[in-house]
């Protein structure tokens, strides 16, 4: 078969009524900027990540939001935080921030207690 | 007569400060790192040493740096730290004329007014306490001033100052009182002994009316306690800073810099400030966004007693204003580095999305735009123009799929995740053969400069395009028109590169000066350092710092920074260009 070079998502469905938020409500209650997201997917569009492989962060944060933390740790790892995202989001979301938030969330919290 | 119990405060203060002091540096000293150690052997026992004593005794004592930056503040710190240390000194030669033995019992020269009540015994009587009373008074005046800061901070020069907390304001209040009780107490000994000079004597007159036979003891039960109170406080207090700084003085001149990990010397930084907040009034996440916590005053505070908490460590531009601003030199930007550090995860690997050094072009020069370029194309076409028309070939290495140089995850704490960047790029520039890197983004700049070790130079486009003019490679022309330069915080304060872009351009238009520039340059308010913050905040400190830059209102703003070009670019007032835009429209075409 022809290569397009893209192809469907597999088909998978989201209980809301089972999803995980917690760490979401978490996430809104340190970055309320988080809400005014409207997915357009500016972010990456201009991602410098995303010119290597396939790095969203609109679908890293949707997924976040619905609690489907399988996997994500892995893709937002592949952020370089390089600050793209940040100034072309035309809602002024903290992109940075949150990734770098939802990583650490994802880590364990109890990691940050910095201590000397 | 050589004792009284009312010596006993002081002595109990001395012998707890003096063991709790020395055991603290110790533990820091033992967890520096071993590289740090070997760089100390090394210099240990050379003229290094000698230098590092007389700075110490022009910081700690005179204040120098202070003083040229705020008169009236640095007269304060100077005449309580060198009128205090010049009494204790002198008192130790007074005693040492009265008894004539040196190691006699040392409260004899702290209480020696007390002691020495037969004064007609030595013949240096009057100008020893001469000089003595006239010690007091400068260190009274000291103490004054310190006291109309504290109720009015504009008195002396400051915007705000600090706000302390309770144990620092205990300590405080000893340290003060130390001064009017030494005057009450040696005044009422002159009075009833005859042994004051100028100041005790004439305080001791108007003492008179008071039974000074019965309060003479308790004023100086009065003192020792006030010193005793001092020294129990200060090894917890702000007041740490006065054995710690000069313990970092010798390690700074024996060449100990703050590493990208926490270590003893990092301890010995924190510890180091004196919590003058002199860094407050630089910071303008504070005069231009309210944010009055997160100032380096307080986050070393909050990480000095543990209570450092995310939110704070993350809350700063990182843009060097308070290093500059910092009488004591302590490396803060890099401590804030080295406390957002995240957890790491040995031997994982990161990137692996690098491009094979088989897609280098093999080439004399690299041009590197930076991620912030690929959104300001103005500056990537303007820079393609200029390489063009001077003649010379390049390799653009991030043209099409480029990897950031690390820095933002570097400032952010991601310390592996940065150096596995590191590592990938390194091996890219390196396969390409070239000899010299250019880059149009100051971020970039500074870590290729500092945190890669490369073995080729590497320029900012800034430095770069003035080098070709003067190699005559190609030529500007004059369009007469009025301009301002703002310093990009990574490019002036981070790496020095001043005079360059300013050469540049003087020889366009003409540039006129601006009030806070080179190294008192304002950040543009959308350093990628601050995760903190939000677009609004941002866009207030960009709008504060615009004011003061465009005051004498320029046809445009130009910077060397994509960052700042976006920044600044939001604004509706001032036309904003980045310096190799302008460059580009200004050739002299061949």
């Amino acid at each position: 078969m022809k290569d397009w070079g893209y192809k469907i998502s597999k088909p998978r469905t989201i209980d809301l009524d089972t999803a995980d938020t917690n760490r979401y409500s978490e996430l809104i209650e340190k970055l309320p900027s988080a809400k005014k997201c409207i997915m357009c997917g500016a972010c990456s569009a201009t991602c410098s990540a995303s010119n290597h492989t396939n790095f969203s962060f609109r679908q890293c944060h949707i997924m976040f939001r619905h609690g489907q933390y399988e996997n994500l740790s892995g893709e937002l790892d592949k952020c370089m935080l390089c600050g793209k995202c940040n100034l072309v989001c035309p809602r002024g979301v903290n992109t940075r921030a949150i990734i770098s938030h939802m990583r650490l969330l994802l880590l364990d919290m109890n990691n940050r207690n910095i201590a000397l | 007569m050589n004792f009284d119990p009312l010596v006993i405060p002081f002595l109990a203060g001395t012998v707890f400060l003096l063991l709790v002091v020395s055991s603290k540096f110790f533990n820091w000293i033992r967890h520096m790192d071993s590289m740090q150690l070997s760089v100390i052997k090394k210099n240990f026992a050379t003229k290094i040493t000698i230098q590092a004593i007389c700075e110490i005794f022009h910081e700690s004592l005179l204040h120098r740096k202070i003083f040229k930056k705020n008169h009236r503040l640095g007269y304060m710190h100077m005449s309580l730290a060198f009128g205090w240390f010049l009494m204790i000194v002198v008192g130790k030669i007074e005693s040492l004329f009265y008894y004539g033995s040196f190691y006699d019992r040392p409260w004899l020269g702290i209480f020696f007014k007390y002691f020495a009540r037969t004064p007609h015994h030595y013949f240096m009587i009057i100008p020893f306490s001469f000089i003595m009373d006239l010690f007091l008074l400068v260190t009274l005046s000291g103490v004054m001033l310190a006291i109309l800061k504290r109720i009015k901070s504009g008195s002396l020069g400051l915007k705000k100052t600090t706000n302390h907390i309770l144990l620092d304001r205990i300590t405080l209040t000893a340290l003060w009182w130390i001064f009017p009780l030494r005057l009450l107490a040696e005044s009422s000994t002159a009075e009833l002994t005859g042994n004051g000079s100028f100041l005790t004597g004439t305080v001791g007159h108007l003492l008179a009316f008071l039974p000074v036979e019965h309060i003479e003891i308790p004023l100086w039960w009065a003192y020792s306690i006030c010193i005793g109170t001092f020294f129990l406080g200060l090894p917890f207090s702000r007041y740490m800073h006065i054995p710690t700084e000069v313990i970092l003085i010798f390690l700074r001149k024996w060449g100990i810099q703050a590493g990208e990990q926490s270590s003893g010397y990092t301890n010995i930084q924190l510890n180091s400030c004196s919590r003058c907040g002199l860094c407050i009034d630089a910071c303008q996440l504070d005069y231009a966004a309210g944010i009055n916590n997160v100032q380096p005053v307080y986050f070393l505070r909050d990480t000095r007693y543990k209570q450092l908490t995310p939110e704070i460590a993350d809350n700063c531009l990182l843009c060097g204003r308070c290093m500059e601003a910092c009488p004591v030199g302590l490396e803060l930007t890099m401590i804030r580095q080295q406390l957002r550090q995240k957890p790491e995860l040995p031997g994982k690997n990161y990137y692996d999305y690098s491009l094979s050094p088989d897609n280098t072009t093999k080439s004399d020069i690299i041009y590197f735009a930076g991620c912030m370029s690929h959104l300001t194309p103005t500056i990537i076409m303007s820079m393609k123009k200029i390489f063009r028309e001077a003649g010379v070939s390049f390799w653009f290495m991030d043209e099409d799929k480029g990897m950031c140089c690390g820095r933002p995850l570097r400032q952010q704490g991601f310390l592996q995740q940065s150096k596995d960047l590191v590592r990938k790029n390194t091996q890219l520039i390196r396969s390409s053969g070239a000899k010299l890197l250019v880059t149009s983004c100051p971020i970039c700049y500074h870590s290729f400069k500092n945190e890669y070790s490369l073995d080729i130079p590497v320029m900012h486009h800034s430095a770069y395009i003035d080098m070709l003019v003067i190699d005559k490679k190609m030529e500007l022309t004059d369009s007469a028109i009025d301009m301002v330069y703002h310093d990009p915080c990574e490019l002036g304060r981070g790496c020095g590169i001043y005079d360059q872009p300013r050469h540049i351009l003087q020889q366009i238009g003409n540039l006129l000066p601006v009030e806070s520039e080179k190294k008192d340059s304002l950040c543009c308010g959308g350093s990628l350092s601050d995760m903190a913050i939000d677009a609004n905040t941002q866009k207030k400190i960009m709008n504060k710092a615009l004011e003061i830059i465009t005051k004498s209102g320029p046809d445009i703003l130009v910077t060397a920074c994509p960052l700042c070009k976006k920044t600044f670019g939001q604004n509706d007032k001032t036309r904003v260009m980045d310096i190799a835009e302008l460059v580009a429209t200004n050739l002299k075409l061949k």
